[in-house]
């Protein structure tokens, strides 16, 4: 029998296998940032284990760095030791750290691809669940908790015992104004949020072939909000193109010889996955969700589902919304692009194109954070911060920022906000916050109208877009 | 890592799906550089409303329930992968987690902390909600080593899974760095191979 992707690539990890239990995979590239390092960092020191292969990790400060002013000291004292310990941390260990203000800070999932740091037929684990961004690449790449990130400080390996196998196949053409974001919701809006617990994911078909990689990175990004570990994509030619001449890519003949290797990764025609979903891309809408988990996703002019269950009601009750309404026409307050999920260049291209000669709504705040530095000098250079700032939109600098609110961007008790990030749970974004997920043109077109909008219908797409 | 063996004790009902690992411990707490005092923020915004004032309504403030296991709805700890989240739970004075479905990189970190995620099916799930929310006192009795859970004074019963590496390492107190170092040899050479 073949095998799949998932399975290539892991079974060139296995150290060992205990028997009847998990086995020790080993861990190509970890990635650690300040919020769930420190713990991790002093458990080794108290144990004095020293760090197995520090080289082999990069440290990158996102959480809870500041968007405004990054060249002050950090005023909140707690974020501002936190950042000081993985500075020092890293220091004492000799790991490479990219803090704040290095030309390659970012939140982790947008500068290690861009960096050339990510790549096919790896391992790589973040103690942060969106880690699964890094499968677009062909990558097993997975988030982990803090004492997981000592055991891999430890010994470059985890304990694991091997996930089954899923695979979503999207087939078909999108529809003009579908972006990778509504593939994802749409996906997880069908399947739940628990259809991929115990899977590890791979998306299939030519909707997946199609994309760019950022597209791609957008829809493994979202792979834990259905559940799975990860998801991952198959290496190809795109993937290639983007990795080639990268800082931290193989250059030369190392890059063709890797190259040779990655393309025997994709999986066999006659492997088998434990559970399959297809779905058909004309099918696919627009999305936005209207409750307090990723899978409450509908069509943009869709009504919310009528659906009697305490959790459902409890859901509509946080975010004031009624079964039978529709999301067309809500006012919004805040619109928030950015995130790990969609900050990196293709987005802000994307919502440049919807702005560019219209005005932000006067009762919409905007805030267009990118990913990494490296995204925020491309807006600059391609000219886009000129058509953000003419439309009234707020150009942050790199990092986490709104998508979890550890830093000063919070979105206000009560109030709306459309989100390209990942996560509508309850606070979120701030406490009492109301966080309706969707595509960066989605999130570009509801800062303009002051409202959710059907962009299918107020834009000639095709015209305007392609 | 503490030992876990036998556990009896009343349980508080948190009858609510999916409660994702932001609700558990909000994200404005994982500023702490140690893992002390998650416990006093442990579902926070559930327990007391934004001028910190009690949420009545709310099990976990509930006088009629108390005790060392949590039983929530289906896919407990989805979302993040903050550790935290576990760190608040056995903080706050949790030992079991019950329910119908976990999700994975909450239910690694649970194991990780001495902390049981014991899954049972949807239908005893329902049992013993409707038993604990009538009699509060109801005695829970949960057993590692037969992986049985029992509620007292009932015919109530049920067998729970759990990877048999994992229940080692719960009953004799082990984590897996110490699992790892002893694999060192094997690593190197794994390397060495490549």
């Amino acid at each position: 029998m073949g095998k799949t992707l998932f399975d290539k690539v892991w079974d060139a990890h296995v150290v060992d296998s205990i028997e009847n239990g998990p086995q020790v995979l080993y861990i190509d590239k970890h990635l650690i940032h300040e919020v769930t390092s420190p713990q991790a960092f002093n458990e080794l020191e108290e144990r004095n284990i020293p760090i197995f292969r520090p080289n082999q990790i990069v440290a990158t400060a996102d959480h809870n760095t500041p968007t405004q002013n990054q060249h002050l000291p950090v005023k909140d004292a707690l974020s501002r030791n936190q950042l000081k310990q993985l500075a020092n941390n890293c220091k004492k260990n000799n790991i490479t750290l990219y803090g704040l203000g290095h030309k390659y800070n970012g939140i982790v999932h947008v500068m290690a691809p861009e960096l050339g740091i990510t790549q096919p037929g790896m391992t790589m684990v973040c103690g942060d669940s969106h880690t699964s961004t890094h499968g677009a690449f062909g990558a097993i790449a997975f988030g982990i908790g803090t004492s997981q990130v000592a055991q891999v400080f430890a010994s470059q390996c985890l304990l694991l015992s091997k996930p089954k196998s899923l695979r979503v196949t999207v087939n078909g053409s999108l529809k003009p104004g579908v972006l990778p974001k509504d593939v994802i919701l749409y996906i997880i809006s069908k399947i739940g949020t628990n259809a991929g617990t115990g899977y590890f994911c791979e998306y299939a078909g030519n909707v997946f072939e199609n994309m760019s990689m950022e597209g791609r990175m957008t829809v493994c990004n979202m792979s834990i909000e259905m559940g799975a570990r990860g998801g991952m994509i198959a290496p190809d030619d795109t993937t290639f193109a983007y990795i080639k001449n990268r800082e931290f890519a193989p250059k030369g003949n190392d890059f063709e010889n890797k190259v040779a290797y990655w393309k025997t990764l994709p999986t066999d025609t006659d492997a088998v996955f434990d559970k399959e979903y297809e779905f058909d891309a004309t099918d696919i809408e627009p999305m936005v969700t209207y409750g307090t988990n990723p899978g409450m996703g509908i069509k943009i002019n869709a009504p919310i589902p009528n659906i009697s269950d305490a959790s459902f009601e409890k859901s509509l009750k946080y975010m004031d919304f009624k079964k039978g309404d529709y999301m067309l026409d809500k006012a919004i307050n805040y619109v928030f692009i950015g995130s790990c999920t969609n900050s990196r260049i293709e987005d802000f291209r994307v919502a440049a194109k919807y702005i560019k000669g219209k005005q932000k709504a006067p009762n919409v705040t905007a805030w267009l954070v990118p990913g990494s530095k490296q995204v925020e000098t491309q807006i600059e250079n391609e000219g886009l911060k000129t058509i953000f700032e003419n439309a009234g939109f707020e150009l942050r600098q790199p990092g986490c920022s709104a998508c979890l609110a550890m830093n000063d961007d919070k979105i206000p008790e009560g109030e709306y906000c459309v989100s390209t990030s990942n996560r509508n749970f309850e606070g979120r974004q701030g406490q009492g916050a109301r966080t309706i997920l969707a595509s960066p043109l989605v999130a570009a077109a509801t800062a303009v109208e002051g409202k959710i909008v059907d962009i299918t219908k107020t834009f000639n797409l095709e015209k305007e877009l392609i | 890592m503490e030992k876990f063996t036998t556990l009896q004790s009343t349980a508080i009902p948190l009858d609510i799906e999916n409660i994702d690992t932001d609700q558990i411990i909000p994200a404005r707490f994982l500023k702490a550089t140690d893992k002390q005092g998650f416990g006093e923020n442990a579902f926070r915004d559930w327990r007391f409303d934004k001028s910190g004032n009690i949420n009545k309504e709310f099990a976990l403030n509930n006088p009629k329930y108390s005790g060392s296991i949590l039983v929530s709805g289906n896919n407990f700890g989805c979302g993040s992968s903050r550790e935290h989240a576990a760190w608040a739970l056995t903080g706050y004075g949790f030992k079991v987690v019950i329910s119908s479905f976990f999700a994975d990189i909450f239910k690694g970190n649970a194991l990780n902390n001495g902390l049981l995620p014991l899954q049972v099916s949807k239908a005893f799930l329902k049992e013993l909600f409707s038993l604990i929310k009538t009699h509060p006192e109801t005695k829970l009795i949960v057993d590692l080593k037969a992986q049985t859970l029992t509620i007292k004074n009932t015919d109530l019963k049920t067998h729970f899974d759990i990877d048999p590496y994992k229940k080692t390492c719960m009953i004799n107190g082990y984590d897996d760095i110490d699992y790892l170092l002893s694999k060192k040899e094997a690593i190197k050479a794994f390397e060495m191979a490549r």
